[in-house]
């Protein structure tokens, strides 16, 4: 039984890794082959920071989620704090429902709607090229569809931390806005890191609704790679992956052992109060 | 000794629910005044009040003459310790204290050495860079005690505050607690369940129950005179008998005529009267005003309580001497133990001890202390 197992379990790693690492192996193929590794190069690599395109693509990928995880993360903050603060038990629920339907709703659909409703904008506006509004509407729509996800990782924090510290900040002479400032935010502030880190990754790896919005002249990493998987891929793709993978996995070690050293902290505070 | 604080026909509902109904009040400077009454009866409300977290429905309150309700908690010079300290987790301990002297961008020095001289006040110097969150119950009760004083506030509010500690400390904390109000000179309005904290911190005590003040008084007062049943079950034990003011100075009650001190009863009127368990004298049978047949008898130490059925009532008396289980004793009671009140809704209520049991009460208390 013990056996059986682990023989399951390294079954389930094999299927979830092997195609990663076959992947991060060919990145380093001297030969374009995915069939016979023929030595160690970094020719793609090289082949990669060379290629104008990618790099444009990679920057405008970066730039979109830097500034959306950001958009989304103070709207996002203000929103849950806002749905805090709400007196009537009834309206919270609806709001907080209504909040979270886009992390329901399939992207395709978002994707769809988005697309329908910038046409719309154009269409009022009488804006003729839709480059003109593209950026800003890739950035309207992942600042969006980050938005309930901000909110689901901040306001348990807001509800957990309650009104005693924001009165004690008012009692002590801190007015509204500088209490929350100055005591509530950076209680709350694992929950809007979290929260950021989340809208980022979001935004960096959405195709889906990219491949609606998005204007000819904002491509982003994951629309380039599609378009390039209809021609020939190519191992500097492998190259980028084990870039984007890499990076990935070293952002998920940071945040778990940030965690780690949280529920620590928590352990002894809770410790200290008996 | 001025109104420093004022409260007019303050009256408050939540979602329809009365909790406060009419309260008057004025609070005197430099005054330490005690709200006391059990869970629920609206003291917390009260506070919350004069703090400036809740607003009332109806009244006014009314700081130094001129009226405050609509002025925002952090315009108030008023600093409240919270009942579960609210200490701010993201700082050390030095900055829980100068929090309020960076609000007005103090200058460092003059930071360092108001604080510096706060930690000595409460004993704490050596914890400056502590992180809050490892200080024990005690010691963070005293940060948030240092941090409410250190902007020299004209009052400070106390919820409840030493709810959450051991006895020891509570009893440590409660003189540490006088010490410090006599030593700054300034108003504490001070709320708790705890009767005998009142009695023994306060110059003043407020007896609420039912959203409204029942007695207001000092702690001698208040138990030597309390004005009606409630008061006089809250505050210590009592026996409330129903008796009946024959004239001034003369109340009749389990059939025997009493002498007392009480005057101004129309004659003939129902009174509610209370007699402190201590105030009764054991005697021979032949020689008790009043006779009854001892129910249980439980050893306190300084005393023993016993439980006497006369007539169906049962009285609770503390003897230092024994009596056996069963005996029958003579009860005697001189005139200036008796105190007459008017009736009140609350008579036929408190007082009798025919249900009482020392486990009961332990559990209700420790219910009361939960609902905090």
């Amino acid at each position: 039984m013990k056996y059986a197992s682990r023989i399951y379990l390294c079954l389930i790693f094999s299927v979830l890794y092997i195609p990663i690492f076959t992947l991060i192996l060919f990145s380093f193929n001297v030969e374009n082959s995915t069939a016979e590794f023929a030595g160690f190069s970094l020719r793609w690599y090289i082949e990669l920071f060379n290629s104008p395109e990618t790099f444009t693509a990679l920057r405008n990928t970066l730039l979109l989620a830097v500034l959306s995880a950001l958009l989304s993360t103070v709207i996002g903050t203000a929103a849950a704090e806002g749905i805090y603060k709400m007196r009537s038990r009834f309206i919270k629920g609806a709001i907080t429902s209504v909040t979270n339907i886009p992390m329901m709703n399939p992207d395709i659909v978002t994707g769809m709607s988005m697309m329908l409703f910038f046409a719309a904008v154009m269409g009022i506006f009488k804006i003729s090229d839709y480059n003109e509004i593209g950026f800003a509407a890739m950035l309207i729509a992942h600042t969006t569809f980050c938005l309930p996800y901000v909110i689901l990782s901040v306001l348990p924090r807001i509800n957990e931390l309650g009104d005693s510290l924001s009165e004690a900040a008012l009692d002590l002479g801190c007015t509204p806005v500088s209490a929350f400032f100055r005591v509530k935010l950076p209680n709350i502030m694992p929950g809007v890191i979290s929260g950021m880190v989340m809208a980022f990754t979001l935004s960096l790896d959405d195709f889906v609704i990219s491949y609606f919005v998005g204007p000819t002249n904002f491509q982003t990493l994951p629309l380039l790679i599609y378009s390039m998987t209809k021609k020939k891929v190519t191992p500097d793709m492998y190259a980028l992956s084990t870039i984007i993978i890499v990076s990935v996995f070293i952002l998920l070690i940071i945040s778990n052992i940030r965690s780690g050293k949280r529920a620590d902290e928590n352990k002894r505070k809770r410790g200290a109060v008996k | 000794m001025s109104k420093l604080i004022e409260l007019k026909g303050i009256s408050k509902s939540y979602d329809g629910e009365k909790v406060l109904e009419g309260i008057n009040l004025y609070i005197r400077d430099k005054e330490f005044i005690t709200l006391l009454g059990p869970s629920g009866c609206g003291k917390t409300t009260t506070l919350r009040i004069i703090g400036g977290f809740e607003t009332a429905d109806e009244g006014q309150l009314y700081f130094d003459g001129a009226e405050i309700s609509d002025v925002p908690a952090y315009k108030r010079p008023i600093n409240t310790v919270f009942q579960k300290y609210a200490l701010f987790p993201h700082l050390n301990v030095y900055e829980n204290i100068a929090f309020p002297l960076r609000l007005k961008k103090t200058p460092e020095a003059e930071i360092r050495e108001r604080v510096t001289e706060m930690l000595k006040m409460v004993a704490l110097s050596g914890f400056e860079n502590k992180s809050v969150s490892t200080l024990s119950g005690g010691q963070q009760q005293r940060v948030a005690i240092a941090r409410a004083l250190i902007s020299h506030p004209r009052v400070l509010l106390l919820d409840e505050p030493l709810g959450a500690l051991d006895l020891k400390l509570r009893k440590d904390m409660q003189n540490e607690l006088k010490s410090i109000q006599k030593a700054i000179g300034i108003t504490f309005i001070y709320v708790t369940h705890d009767q005998e904290e009142a009695l023994s911190m306060s110059d003043t005590i407020v007896v609420m129950a039912d959203g409204e003040i029942q007695q207001i008084g000092t702690p001698t007062d208040i138990y030597n005179e309390p004005k009606n049943a409630f008061v006089a079950d809250f505050i210590g034990e009592s026996n409330i008998i129903d008796g009946v003011m024959l004239e001034d100075r003369k109340v009749r009650l389990e059939g025997h005529t009493f002498d007392c001190l009480d005057e101004g009863f129309g004659r003939g009127e129902p009174v509610d009267v209370v007699i402190r368990p201590e105030d009764v004298d054991v005697v021979k049978p032949e020689a008790g005003m009043l006779t009854g047949q001892v129910t249980a008898v439980t050893f306190k130490g300084v005393h023993y309580e016993i439980i006497v059925d006369i007539g169906g009532f049962k009285w609770m008396i503390q003897s230092t001497d024994y009596v056996a289980p069963e005996a029958t004793i003579g009860l005697y009671i001189e005139p200036d133990a008796i105190h007459v009140m008017k009736k009140s809704k609350y008579s036929g209520k408190f007082g009798d001890y025919s249900s009482f049991s020392d486990e009961l009460d332990q559990l209700s208390d420790a219910d009361a202390a939960e609902e905090f």
